[in-house]
């Protein structure tokens, strides 16, 4: 890979001592593209991503994104590092008692003084950029409405908008469509996909959903015990495969 | 963990393990055992009780009638300054209070040392009595309504604060995350994380202390801080029940007002 978005290096992370999640994992994220990682319940899907934005303190490892670790910045320096990595979360996470373009603006709260932001004082571009997003993602005329009103799959529409609000150079998705329907979960992920290939922004997300994975993903990573076990196209995820990820035959069939 | 299927013995379920029955009797014994010791204590006087009712129709007799005249002239000036000492040390206490509260917010402030700082400063707030605090005030300003400002703001700031930072530590997380995620500044994640999920319980908070405060002004005057309880106090002294029963009135006339005019603000900010 020639210039990679992401680069994980031995990433290790242990919740208590010596009970590690993750274990010694190393991954690259190209420039483009959508890549999955799945894997069954507590085999360190999310913990990886969390890793990544430090949502979540890694044990031991270093993570590289603009020639910058990840792990070792503090303060100032890794705030400025999350405002340039968006992300969407399962149960979409919005202030509730906030509208609609609130919650889009806060996608802009690394570069706007909190004063400013306190008094609704975002940039003019700001906000012609949250009404382009709004009617990108399907919420035109939207912007009013209280976060607490909208549906599952609108909610997680304006969680999408505020990511990309950031102009984020990587897109992290833990398990974006788990709470939604099937209907809806696809359009999510179309609308996800379409739109980080729109504004080229590669994206890691984590599914459940082998089939929703399969269709979506440029590249699938499989994860079981806290490491890679699988990396590949979808087209090559065999059944036998998915059992090596999740373990067992019997539910395959 | 699935059970095997043994004897009948093996699944038994009680709601309470041995140690925890032990502890609940322990609970009972104690409580009956406090009951029994405070009757000890209180001595009540049985002829006392006995005439509380006849002294009672006493009073109310020497009340009627009611010196309405007196309003204008003594009660109307102080009530208002009652009112005043109530709003402004409330104010004062929200202004000191959520500081202290963010403070003491493990989730806001997850600094350990801070948070123990900031609820030693809300319990000593609480454990001094309003009146106490006026009686401090007073030692330090002299009589009149500064002192009674004070003793309510510093009273407040305790139970304002406690309740915020409880609110605070309330918050639904993920929000927060989402907000880190993006790489807001700690004032923002403040303003636009927590604040919109806590300004129903924050005012809910203020006005139920307002609330309170209004019926505390209005006792302190009998320390000397200012407010209704002088024009009270001294219409006791004198044996006025007239003037009393008219001190009483305004008192409960307010306090029903406040219920209102904070049932009403409460329905329109939350």
């Amino acid at each position: 890979m020639a210039q990679a978005a992401l680069a994980i290096r031995n990433l290790s992370k242990a919740y208590a001592p010596g009970q590690f999640v993750l274990r010694d994992l190393s991954l690259e994220v190209a420039p483009r593209g959508v890549t999955a990682i799945i894997g069954p319940s507590g085999s360190g899907k999310s913990t990886l991503i969390r890793c990544i934005n430090r949502l979540v303190e890694p044990t031991a490892g270093a993570i590289l994104f603009e020639g910058r670790d990840l792990t070792r910045l503090k303060g100032a320096e890794l705030r400025r590092a999350r405002a340039r990595i968006g992300m969407v979360f399962q149960e979409y996470n919005l202030v509730e008692r906030l509208t609609v373009m609130e919650n889009v603006l806060t996608g802009r709260l690394a570069y706007v003084s909190p004063l400013k932001a306190w008094l609704r004082r975002f940039p003019p571009e700001d906000i012609e950029r949250a009404f382009r997003l709004l009617d990108e993602v399907g919420l035109s005329g939207y912007e009013r409405q209280r976060a607490d009103s909208l549906s599952g799959g609108q909610r997680q529409r304006v969680g999408i908008a505020r990511a990309i609000m950031q102009q984020p150079r990587l897109l992290l998705a833990d398990e974006p469509t788990s709470s939604l329907d099937p209907k809806t979960s696809v359009e999510i992920m179309t609308l996800l996909r379409d739109l980080a290939a729109g504004h080229a922004i590669p994206v890691l997300v984590n599914m459940h959903d082998v089939e929703l994975a399969r269709r979506f993903a440029d590249r699938i990573v499989g994860l079981a015990g806290g490491a890679i076990v699988f990396d590949g196209p979808p087209h090559a995820l065999s059944d036998a495969r998915l059992a090596g990820i999740y373990g067992g035959e019997s539910w395959l069939h | 963990m699935p059970s095997a299927p043994g004897s009948a013995a093996a699944r038994a379920w009680n709601r309470f393990t041995p140690a925890e029955r032990l502890a609940r009797f322990a609970v009972y014994l104690a409580v009956v055992a406090a009951v029994v010791v405070s009757a000890a204590t209180v001595e009540f006087i049985p002829e006392f009780v006995y005439d509380a009712p006849e002294q009672m129709r006493d009073l109310l007799v020497r009340m009627w009638p009611v010196d309405f005249a007196h309003y204008p002239r003594g009660v109307h000036a102080a009530l208002v300054e009652t009112l005043h000492i109530a709003s402004l040390g409330t104010l004062l206490a929200v202004a000191l209070a959520v500081p202290v509260g963010l403070l003491a917010a493990r989730n806001v402030t997850p600094v350990p040392a801070l948070n123990y700082l900031a609820k030693l400063v809300l319990v000593s707030s609480r454990s001094v009595n309003s009146l106490v605090w006026a009686l401090l005030f007073i030692a330090v300003f002299g009589p009149g309504a500064l002192a009674g400002t004070l003793a309510i703001a510093f009273r407040s700031i305790g139970f304002v604060g406690k309740l915020f930072a409880e609110a605070c530590e309330e918050a639904h997380p993920g929000t927060i995350e989402a907000l880190a995620a993006v790489g807001a500044p700690w004032a923002s994640i403040l303003t636009h994380g927590y604040w919109p999920q806590v300004k129903p319980a924050f005012w809910a908070i203020v006005l139920l202390r307002w609330d309170i405060n209004v019926r505390e002004s209005a006792v302190l005057g009998l320390v000397g801080a200012g407010g209704i309880g002088v024009a009270l106090n001294t219409a006791i002294n004198l044996f006025q029940w007239n003037r009393v029963a008219v001190v009483l009135l305004a008192i409960f006339a307010v306090v029903i007002a406040a219920e209102i005019l904070v049932t009403q603000l409460r329905k329109r900010l939350i």
